[in-house]
C-alpha cells in the first residue's frame, strides 16, 4: 500500500468535477419535487441532454451553445412529461419511468452519426488571483465553468425557494395544491415551468458528461447517474445545501475509492465499490431526513 | 443527424415489426448484448458479426437482438422471450449470462444456445471465447517499453478468470521487457459506464500511470488519456482507431463473424453439437490492431514477431518459469499452462501487488 501516491489536492479537485453531473440533475429535480411533481425520468432527460448538447457542440464548435442545446433538449422532453401528467393527468410514476426508456431510445437514434467523434474542448478556467492561492486555488478555482454554474444554481435555488415570493408560491403548490389553487395560483402552469426547469438542469448534467467528463457520445453513457440524482434529492430532504453535500459526498467517495484501489489499499474492493452509496445514505440519514412535499406525486385537477 | 438517417432508422424499425410475419422456414438467430450496439467496443463487435451473418445468408436467416440487457434475472426473461419468439439459435454474449443461459436452455431443449466466455455447457449449450490473453501479451510487450514512469494502469471490469488472465498475461510480458514495471489495478465493477471508466483512467493517470490498459467496453479511457496528453492506450475489443495514432497505439480486436457464420450454418444443416471453442490470434478470432507510428520501429517489429509466434503456436503466452503471487511455483521452465487452469484462473502471478477480489 502506498497512500503517498494519492495527491489530496488532485483528489479534492476531481471530487468537484465528479459530483457536477449529479448535482446539476439533482438540483433540477429538487425544484420539480418541491412543486409537488415526481418525475422519475431524470435518467432519460439527462441522456437526451447529453446527446443534444453533443450534437449542437459538434456542429457549431461551441461547447457553450452545446450546453444551451442540452438544456433545451432536456426541457423539451420534460415538457412532454408535463403535458402528459399535468393536462392529461397520467400517472406520474409510470410516465416518468416511460420517459427514461423513451429518452434512452431517442438519444440512441439522434446520436447514431456521432459515435466516435470528439467534442470541442471546453477549457478549464484559471480564475485570476483566486486560482493562484496555494492549495485552495487548484482545488476550487481552476475548474471548467460548468462546475461553478452548478454551485450558482444551488445557491440560486436556495435563495429562490426561501427568499422570494415565487419560491413561496412554488412551495405552496407543492405542499397543498388545492389551497394554492383556492388562493388563485395557477398550479398547473407553475408545475409545468418547474418540470421544464428540472428537464433543463438534467440536460445540463447529461451534457456535462458528454462534453466535459467523458467527453464523447456513447449510447447509454449516463449509466444510472439520473437514478442517483433522484435518490440524493430524497436523502437530502429536499434541501438545496444538503443536496450539495450529498452530491459532493457521493462524487468524493467515488473518486476516493478508485484512488484507494489504485494505491493498493488492503480493503476488499467490494467494500470500496459500495462505499459511495453507503456513505451518502448514512450521512444524509443521520442528518435526519426532511419531510416530503405533501402533494408530491398527487394528481391535481381544478374541479376536484 | 440528417433526415435521411432518421428515415432509415424508422424504415428499419418498420422492417423489424413486419419481420414477425416472415415465413417459418427462415432460421432465426437471436443475440443478447450486455451493452448498447454503439458502445464502440465489445457489443459493437458482436453486432458487426451479427450483420456479417445476415450478409452471408441473406433471406435464409433472420436475426434479432436485444441490447443493454443486465446480467441477472432480466437476461433470463429476454432469452425466454427470444426462444418463445421462434429463435433457433441464441448467442448470449457476456460472462454474466452463464447461469441464465443454462437455466433457459433447460426449458427449451430444441433451441441451441451459445454462451460467450463461460465454462458451463449442456446438450444444447455451447461455449465459445477468444484467447484475448494472447493479445494482452502483445499489449504488455509494447506497454512495458512505452512507459517512462514504469507505472501501468489497468482498468478491470469484474474479477473473473478472463480479466485476471489478461492482467497476468500483460504483466508477464511487460515485466519481460522492463523489470521495473509496476501495475496499478482498479476494478470498475461494470462492463460499461463511460463516466466511471473516465474517472478510473484519470485516477490512474494522477497516480503516475502513463500507459492505460482497459478491460471495460467504452472508449472513455481513451478520451481521458488523450486529454492528459502523454498517456498510451490500447483499443479494447474494437480497434478504436479514431484515437490513433496516439494515445491508442494498438488494439485487441474481437472478430466473431467467422464463428457466428459457422455456427448458424451448423444449425441450418442440422449438424450443430455442443462444443467448447477457444480460439486465438491463429484462428483469427483475436486480431491485433495496427501498431501505430507512435511506437518506435524496433518495438513494433518485436511486437509483431511476438504476435506471429503466438499465431503459429510456436510460443504460448503462459510459458514457465512463472510463479504465483505468493511465490509458489506454477509453471516450470519451458512448461506451458493448460487450458483448465487458464479457464479458472483466479490468482495473480508473482510481482503483481494487491489481491484478486474474491
Amino acid at each position: 500500500m502506498d497512500l503517498s501516491s494519492i495527491n489530496p489536492i488532485l483528489l479534492l479537485a476531481s471530487l468537484m468535477v465528479a459530483a457536477t453531473p449529479i448535482l446539476l440533475a439533482a438540483i433540477g429535480e429538487l425544484i420539480v419535487e418541491r412543486a409537488g411533481v415526481l418525475n422519475l425520468g431524470v435518467e432519460g432527460m439527462m441522456i437526451t441532454g447529453a446527446v443534444c448538447g453533443f450534437v449542437v457542440a459538434v456542429s457549431t464548435g461551441s461547447p457553450w451553445l452545446g450546453f444551451i442545446g442540452a438544456a433545451i433538449g432536456g426541457a423539451f422532453l420534460a415538457l412532454l412529461f408535463g403535458i402528459l401528467t399535468q393536462y392529461l393527468l397520467s400517472n406520474q410514476v409510470a410516465t416518468g419511468l416511460a420517459l427514461t426508456l423513451f429518452g434512452l431510445g431517442l438519444s440512441a437514434l439522434i446520436g447514431q452519426g456521432y459515435i466516435g467523434i470528439k467534442a470541442p474542448s471546453f477549457p478549464d478556467w484559471h480564475i485570476p488571483l483566486l486560482g493562484d492561492i496555494p492549495i485552495i486555488g487548484p482545488i476550487v478555482f481552476q475548474h471548467d465553468p460548468m462546475v461553478y454554474v452548478g454551485l450558482i444554481l444551488v445557491a440560486a435555488t436556495w435563495w429562490f425557494l426561501h427568499k422570494t415570493q415565487g419560491g413561496l408560491v412554488l412551495r405552496a403548490v407543492g405542499e397543498n395544491h388545492d389551497a394554492a389553487h383556492a388562493l388563485g395560483y395557477k398550479v398547473t402552469r407553475i408545475r409545468i415551468l418547474a418540470i421544464m426547469f428540472g428537464g433543463a438542469c438534467a440536460g445540463l448534467g447529461g451534457a456535462y458528461l458528454s462534453l466535459v467528463r467523458v467527453p464523447q457520445w456513447t449510447e447509454g453513457m449516463t449509466a444510472g447517474a439520473g437514478w442517483i440524482a433522484l435518490a440524493i434529492v430524497v436523502f437530502a430532504g429536499w434541501k438545496p445545501w444538503r443536496l450539495l453535500l450529498g452530491a459532493y459526498l457521493f462524487g468524493g467517495m467515488t473518486v476516493l475509492q478508485l484512488n484507494l484501489q489504485a494505491a493498493g489499499l488492503a480493503i476488499p474492493v467490494e467494500y470500496l465499490s459500495m462505499s459511495p452509496y453507503i456513505a451518502t445514505i448514512v450521512v444524509l440519514v443521520i442528518m435526519s431526513a426532511g419531510r416530503a412535499p405533501r402533494s408530491l406525486g398527487r394528481i391535481f385537477h381544478a374541479s376536484r | 443527424m440528417t433526415m435521411k438517417t432518421l428515415l432509415a432508422g424508422a424504415t428499419l424499425a418498420l422492417g423489424f415489426a413486419s419481420g414477425a410475419f416472415a415465413d417459418a422456414h427462415q432460421t432465426k438467430v437471436g443475440f443478447v448484448y450486455v451493452g448498447p450496439v454503439g458502445d464502440g467496443g465489445w457489443t459493437y463487435e458482436h453486432n458487426q458479426a451479427r450483420l456479417a451473418v445476415e450478409a452471408e445468408f441473406g433471406d435464409a436467416v433472420e436475426t434479432v437482438f436485444v441490447e443493454s440487457v443486465p446480467e441477472g434475472p432480466d437476461a433470463e426473461r429476454v432469452m425466454s422471450q427470444m426462444a418463445l419468439g421462434g429463435a433457433d439459435l441464441i448467442f448470449t454474449t457476456s460472462f454474466g449470462y452463464m447461469d441464465p443461459t443454462i437455466n433457459v436452455a433447460a426449458k427449451f431443449p430444441d433451441v441451441k444456445f451459445e454462451h460467450a466466455t463461460g465454462f458451463k455447457r449442456s446438450d444444447n449449450v455451447s461455449t465459445y471465447s477468444a484467447r484475448f490473453y494472447e493479445g494482452r501479451a502483445v499489449q504488455g510487450h509494447i506497454a512495458g517499453q512505452m512507459t517512462t514512469s514504469n507505472i501501468i494502469g489497468y482498468i478491470g471490469s469484474f474479477p473473473i478468470p478472463e480479466v485476471v488472465r489478461g492482467i497476468n498475461s500483460a504483466y508477464i510480458h511487460a515485466k519481460a521487457v522492463n523489470p521495473d514495471v509496476e501495475f496499478k489495478i482498479v476494478w470498475a465493477y461494470t462492463w460499461f459506464d463511460p463516466a466511471k471508466e473516465a474517472e478510473a483512467a484519470s485516477v490512474l493517470i494522477e497516480q503516475g500511470a502513463d500507459v492505460i490498459l482497459q478491460h471495460t467496453d467504452s472508449t472513455a479511457p481513451q478520451a481521458a488519456a488523450q486529454s492528459a496528453g502523454n498517456v498510451v492506450t490500447f483499443g479494447q475489443a474494437s480497434d478504436m482507431a479514431e484515437f490513433g495514432p496516439f494515445p491508442r497505439v494498438s488494439s485487441i480486436i474481437d472478430d466473431w463473424a467467422p464463428y457466428y457464420i459457422a455456427r448458424t450454418k451448423a444449425v441450418m444443416d442440422g449438424t450443430w453439437t455442443s462444443t467448447d471453442t477457444w480460439d486465438g490470434i491463429g484462428a483469427g478470432m483475436v486480431g491485433i490492431g495496427e501498431i501505430s507510428s507512435a511506437v518506435p520501429a524496433e518495438i513494433k517489429a518485436s511486437a509483431e514477431a511476438l504476435r506471429d509466434s503466438l499465431a503459429d503456436g510456436s510460443y504460448h503466452a503462459f510459458t514457465g518459469p512463472v510463479n504465483k503471487q505468493d511465490g509458489s511455483a506454477w509453471l516450470a521452465a519451458g512448461e506451458t499452462a493448460d487450458d483448465g487452469t487458464l479457464a479458472g484462473m483466479n490468482f495473480y502471478v508473482e510481482g503483481i501487488t494487491g489481491d484478486v477480489p474474491q
